[in-house]
């Protein structure tokens, strides 16, 4: 499992990065890795407004369906068209190529306030 | 790994199930099915007794044929499906495994005297061999014919490195391909000799577990008992009129015939997906939004790369083309009625 030390997390699996006056958002390996193959994504619209918490999306894999939490509130600045063509990016490079949205953030402060990546790993330790 | 039907099953290998899928049409998929369950009727009688038992017509297989049929109750409804083999003095039906304690039952409730009925389940190791390059595989592992000298449905004892095993040209994907049946003892040792040979020979062969299996069962358009067939389903509403011989006496015979007079109250469609991942259970509209059937089965299909299901809808609504939807988590999403299977087996093209 990866973790990628310039994130922070949610215990829910998201991750958040910070990039530039953006956030960008996806899964974090361990979540791929639970999910197995991950076979549809449908996200929110860019330009939609989102509370923290609030359910953005979803990922699907072969087994199931996972909801998508914002871990910022915000407006969604992009979402990764390449998904539609390819969701098993997110399987692939899942801080990477596998993205999932950019976010405007509302309040940055949310941020401060997520897992960072030494207590993320404790926590995804426990499922 | 999962329970399932008192097996530790393998649901996916580390590569994933989609990939485990396109290795088995490209090449060679190994399949670890030991939970199926194997009945030997022998015994004089047993010819009769197994004719009244399944659907369809077996009084004419010739020594070594395997035929699908279906295991009925007197309403008509579906018990189990069978892959039934003609051997030189049995008959060796494949089954379920979360049916076996029930046909067993079943079988043993209605035998008459001198049949005998034997669960090999216990001492018989199954693995699937298949793919395009299965028989060739199969073929350099038994010696040269061994498997491609059998016709598709059919059966004969090869042996595997000294490990006797009934093999059957048969199998559930949609490739050719075969079914090994061997002691269970020897299970470990030709499981690793097939990918051992495969290599060998530059044969691409994989491990597929029981995700991939679904999804290529589900592609080639064959049933899962629970799903498309079952013990609420008929036969005729899930398409299998072919499989029922109404020139015999089967048990069920007459309830099947009276849904072939009145028309089935539903039928079974596939149905072409749009918009996210249809699934077991959900239920599908038409297009004004009123209900139309549910999904039994559902799934994202890796060879012809589409969100596909089947489901139960009103006779109104099973036209190959017809518009409907499938509500994924409450909304609506776009489907068509489409013909299936959705990817032709490979030996019936």
């Amino acid at each position: 499992m990866k973790i990628d030390p310039s994130c922070r997390y949610q215990s829910s699996h998201e991750y958040v990065r910070k990039d530039g006056d953006e956030y960008v958002v996806g899964i974090s390996d361990h979540a791929q890795e639970a999910l197995g193959d991950i076979v549809f994504v449908e996200m929110s619209e860019a330009g939609k407004s989102v509370a923290q918490g609030a359910v953005v999306g979803v990922v699907e894999s072969v087994k199931a369906a996972s909801d998508i939490y914002s871990p910022l509130s915000g407006t969604i600045a992009a979402v990764n068209g390449a998904l539609q063509g390819d969701p098993s990016l997110v399987n692939k490079d899942p801080y990477g190529a596998g993205w999932l949205y950019r976010i405007k953030a509302a309040k940055p402060v949310e941020f401060d306030g997520l897992l960072d990546a030494v207590a993320y790993e404790k926590e995804s330790g426990k499922d | 790994m999962a329970p399932f039907a008192g097996y530790d099953m393998p649901i996916s290998y580390p590569s994933g199930a989609v990939e485990e899928h396109l290795v088995c049409r490209r090449s060679v998929g190994l399949f670890d099915i030991d939970h199926m369950g194997q009945v030997e009727l022998s015994g004089p009688g047993s010819d009769d007794f197994i004719s009244s038992l399944v659907s369809a017509r077996v009084l004419d297989m010739l020594e070594g044929e395997a035929r699908y049929s279906l295991l009925l109750d007197e309403r008509g409804f579906v018990l189990d499906d069978l892959f039934v083999y003609k051997l030189t003095n049995s008959w060796w039906i494949v089954i379920n495994a979360s049916n076996r304690a029930s046909d067993l039952a079943w079988m043993r409730a209605r035998a008459p005297k001198g049949v005998a009925i034997a669960d090999r389940s216990d001492d018989t190791y199954m693995i699937a061999v298949q793919g395009p390059r299965a028989i060739e595989l199969l073929d350099a592992v038994a010696g040269r014919g061994s498997a491609s000298g059998l016709q598709r449905f059919t059966s004969g004892r090869i042996a595997i490195a000294g490990i006797p095993v009934l093999f059957g040209r048969t199998g559930y994907t949609g490739e050719d391909g075969g079914e090994l049946f061997f002691p269970a003892e020897r299970a470990l040792e030709l499981w690793e000799l097939l990918l051992a040979e495969g290599s060998r020979l530059g044969i691409e062969v994989a491990p597929v577990g029981l995700a991939a299996r679904d999804s290529l069962r589900f592609e080639a358009g064959m049933p899962l008992h629970g799903h498309e067939i079952g013990p609420s389903i008929n036969p005729i509403e899930a398409g299998f009129k072919w499989a029922c011989d109404f020139a015999k006496d089967f048990v069920g015979r007459a309830a099947v015939e009276a849904v072939v007079a009145s028309g089935p109250a539903r039928r079974l469609v596939g149905l072409d997906v749009a918009g996210g991942v249809p699934r077991e259970g959900f239920e599908v509209l038409d297009p004004e939004g009123r209900p139309a059937g549910r999904c039994v089965a559902g799934m994202f299909c890796p060879t012809v790369k589409k969100y596909a299901a089947n489901a139960f809808v009103l006779p109104e609504y099973s036209k190959v083309g017809t518009a409907l939807a499938v509500s994924i988590r409450d909304k609506p999403r776009d489907a068509v009625v489409v013909k299936r299977p959705l990817y032709l087996p490979a030996y019936r093209r």
